[in-house]
């Protein structure tokens, strides 16, 4: 069955909306749109970055979890302290399976949980006493840090803690740095404030501790930034860009290191995977140090290629043969991959609903096994996400901010997806509704998807999912026999 | 036994709460009825005349050291002392540090909880810090405690601005819940006509001036002594002014919702008392080298 035509596209959103209260008819209606890829910018079709409505359920994150989730978290030789009560950082911890090589507990600490847990008597006298014990223990039962951000969680933010004092002092103590990071969960609208609050904290408190210093630089020296290693992706990035003779310095911050960060503004380029999470930081060097960045998307062999040669053309000629070379070099392997799962995935639907890059980076994956993307929105994105994704989607396609989830519900029912890539709060609902999904935030304990590497186990998880036996069964034999018996009087 | 009435008093902070407090409360011990005075102030002075001691320590500070308020049985935290009056002091912290709201509300949920109010009172009074400056301060005029305030206040502008500015607070929770302003107490400072100024803003606010306690020096010998007036010297005729005090909130009835007025309105009934002068918009914004030209 093809996608919806555009008239078809705009009356079911009218639909959806028809039940809402009209105030909130009124302020959902500009969260919804049908795509227009001949529009160069999404201002006058979407609004995002607003906050939620009271009422319905929301994906969104926290700026905590932009911060210490997303940001600083993979850096693994760093620990964050979530500082206040224990839940956030306890039910946030090593979720997001940012990979990373290293011994956990010796001298990388991602996986672990390091909190202040905040009790009655810490909210009434305050918390810095506390911190600066924390900061001292820390040092003593993991010398091998090499740094220590402390990530403030509502309550600092409400009692007026100084931790800016304390940091400097224990920053001082230890001869390290100690970051304090003003990303308390009632700032913003969703995590992406966060993800700012945080590049900003980097970019005072770490970017510029090696400005100076001798630094071995070569012509070809890029840094990897918004790619969190999720299932390993960064690690199946970085094979390409050094095949074709780039110097990876830094990875942002998926298995990166302090040093690596402290290193980046001697690169020649930074190559942003994540825009929305690390375009900060990004223009901040660009400013500052005349760094160049480019976005890039290595999802799927075309965006792959993409994508090696839009960032050769920042090279030399041995850089542009090198891209040339690694394309020349996987096109066979991305053929197999293709030649196999297309034959099995082609016509099929998918609707997407993730954070703030995969809802249009994972488009030309999909489009490389001949699916087609019909409905796609992000949890946390602001208007350039979206004036990117025009782009990327086919046209008179749905695009959802913020999406609730009776209208996600309600497009899927109505569009009739094969797949749906989404959250671990979505899984369930659709599961239930007998589609075929994948988690599209931890790629569901695979990956990963990045890089000619990932595409392949990409394609095999996507078939596995979609024609996975088990979805012929969703209706017991009873059931199936008086449907069948029904059709078969009709 | 009677239902038990609770109390909170207001004011400016340095107005004399604590002192008009204890020594009402001390008034009303003598007079056979069972008090507790509940310190809602992290400085935790609201007891000290009662207990002839420095600083009472604190629900806060016990839990503290404790671990946890949960640690706390409610013999640790209250003291008895002149009377039998029962005392305790919520606590909080150092100026400039954590919450001291967060303290009150912790406090005040731990009493109940523990069964504080259920004993054989007559009366609560919470004393609490000058300015309702969050939501942990106006713990004790929510729902189901204080259902009185009194505000305690003298002839002086800030004074007033203060009692004006507590009337609006209590409008907010009068509204939601039972509480209802239940009179201003006039703390003398010895001001020209000071009691007709404060009849004039108790009228405005819709309540009364339930007493006027005048300036006397025993009070602060009494306080040098950690004791209040009543217990220092009872034969004195200030004692005998707490004693009015008391007595007249034992048969206050006149509890409303106070009818707090605009700051114009406010500046009108300084100005015809005196203590305000009429502003000169000529002079506003100009520098004593501009005046001087």
């Amino acid at each position: 069955m093809a996608a919806l035509t555009r008239e078809e596209s705009a009356a079911l959103i009218a639909e959806v909306l028809e039940v809402y209260p009209e105030k909130a008819k009124k302020d959902r209606a500009k969260h919804l749109m049908v795509n227009d890829t001949t529009l160069e910018s999404s201002k006058k079709c979407i609004t995002s970055n607003r906050k939620s409505l009271p009422g319905v359920m929301t994906m969104r994150g926290c700026a905590y979890a932009g911060s210490k989730g997303v940001v600083w978290g993979p850096i693994k030789d760093i620990i964050s302290i979530s500082h206040g009560p224990i839940g956030c950082g306890q039910y946030a911890r090593a979720g997001r399976r940012n990979y990373y090589v290293g011994t956990t507990g010796a001298d990388a600490f991602c996986e672990m949980n390091f909190t202040s847990d905040f009790q009655e008597r810490d909210i009434v006298f305050g918390g810095d006493k506390k911190l600066a014990k924390l900061i001292e223990e820390i040092e003593i039962l993991f010398p091998l840090n090499k740094g220590i951000s402390v990530q403030s969680e509502c309550p600092i933010g409400l009692i007026g803690d100084d931790i800016e004092a304390v940091s400097k002092k224990a920053a001082a103590q230890i001869g390290k740095p100690v970051v304090p990071v003003r990303c308390e969960g009632f700032r913003g609208v969703s995590q992406s404030l966060g993800h700012h609050i945080a590049n900003d904290s980097v970019r005072d408190w770490i970017l510029s501790n090696r400005d100076g210093q001798a630094f071995e630089t070569t012509p070809y020296d890029v840094a990897i930034l918004g790619d969190y290693n999720i299932g390993g992706d960064a690690w199946a990035s970085r094979i390409l860009l050094e095949e074709m003779g780039l110097r990876v310095v830094a990875q942002w911050s998926g298995d990166g290191t302090l040093a690596e960060m402290e290193n980046t503004p001697n690169v020649k380029l930074n190559l942003l995977h994540c825009y929305r999470s690390m375009n900060y930081i990004s223009r901040h060097m660009e400013e500052k140090y005349g760094i160049p960045w480019m976005e890039y998307n290595f999802f799927g062999p075309t965006k792959i290629k993409e994508s090696l040669r839009k960032i050769a053309s920042f090279f030399d000629d041995k850089i542009k043969a090198g891209a040339e070379a690694v394309i020349e070099k996987y096109t066979p392997m991305m053929d197999e991959v293709i030649a196999k799962y297309k034959p099995r995935l082609e016509g099929k639907k998918v609707m997407l609903y993730v954070g703030g890059l995969r809802p249009r980076h994972v488009v030309g994956a999909y489009e490389d096994l001949g699916m087609e993307v019909v409905g796609t929105g992000y949890e946390f994105a602001h208007n350039d996400d979206y004036d990117r994704t025009i782009k990327e989607m086919g046209d008179a396609t749905l695009i959802y901010d913020d999406v609730t989830g009776y209208e996600f519900e309600e497009f899927v029912k109505a569009c009739k997806p094969d797949l749906i890539g989404s959250g671990i709060k979505e899984k369930y609902v659709f599961h239930k509704m007998g589609i075929p999904f994948r988690q599209l935030h931890s790629w569901d304990y695979s990956g990963p998807y990045h890089g000619c590497d990932g595409f392949a186990i990409f394609a095999k998880d996507m078939d596995l999912t979609l024609n996975n036996p088990c979805w012929n069964m969703m209706k017991a034999p009873w059931d199936k026999a008086a449907v069948a018996a029904e059709q078969k009087a009709a | 036994m009677a239902k038990l009435r609770q109390c909170a008093i207001y004011g400016k902070g340095g107005i004399g709460k604590s002192t008009t407090t204890q020594n009402l409360v001390a008034a009303l011990a003598e007079s056979g009825k069972k008090v507790m005075i509940v310190g809602c102030d992290p400085k935790a002075d609201s007891t000290r005349l009662i207990l002839h001691s420095k600083a009472q320590t604190t629900v806060m500070h016990l839990a503290a050291e404790a671990g946890s308020v949960e640690d706390l049985e409610l013999e640790d935290v209250l003291s008895v002392g002149f009377g039998g009056v029962k005392c305790v002091e919520s606590g909080g912290p150092e100026p400039g540090v954590g919450c001291a709201g967060r303290g009150v509300i912790t406090a005040i949920n731990f009493l109940e909880e523990e069964g504080a109010y259920d004993e054989d009172l007559d009366f609560v009074f919470y004393d609490v810090l000058g300015d309702v400056v969050c939501g942990g301060f106006a713990m004790p005029i929510r729902e189901n405690k204080a259902q009185e305030i009194y505000i305690v206040c003298s002839g002086e502008m800030m004074a007033m601005y203060a009692a004006n500015n507590i009337a609006k607070g209590i409008v907010k929770y009068a509204n939601s819940g039972g509480v209802r302003l239940a009179g201003l107490i006039c703390n003398s400072r010895n001001t020209d006509r000071e009691d007709e100024l404060i009849m004039a803003l108790a009228s405005r606010l819709g309540t009364t001036m339930i007493h006027f306690v005048p300036r006397n020096n025993v009070v602060q010998h009494a306080e040098i002594r950690r004791m209040t007036c009543v217990e220092y010297d009872p034969a004195h005729k200030q004692s005998d002014e707490y004693r009015a005090l008391a007595s007249k909130i034992v048969n206050n009835t006149n509890f409303v919702i106070p009818t707090p007025v605009e700051m114009e309105e406010l500046e009108e009934l300084l100005m015809e008392f005196g203590i305000m002068e009429a502003e000169d918009e000529s002079i506003v914004g100009k520098t004593a080298a501009e005046l001087a030209a």
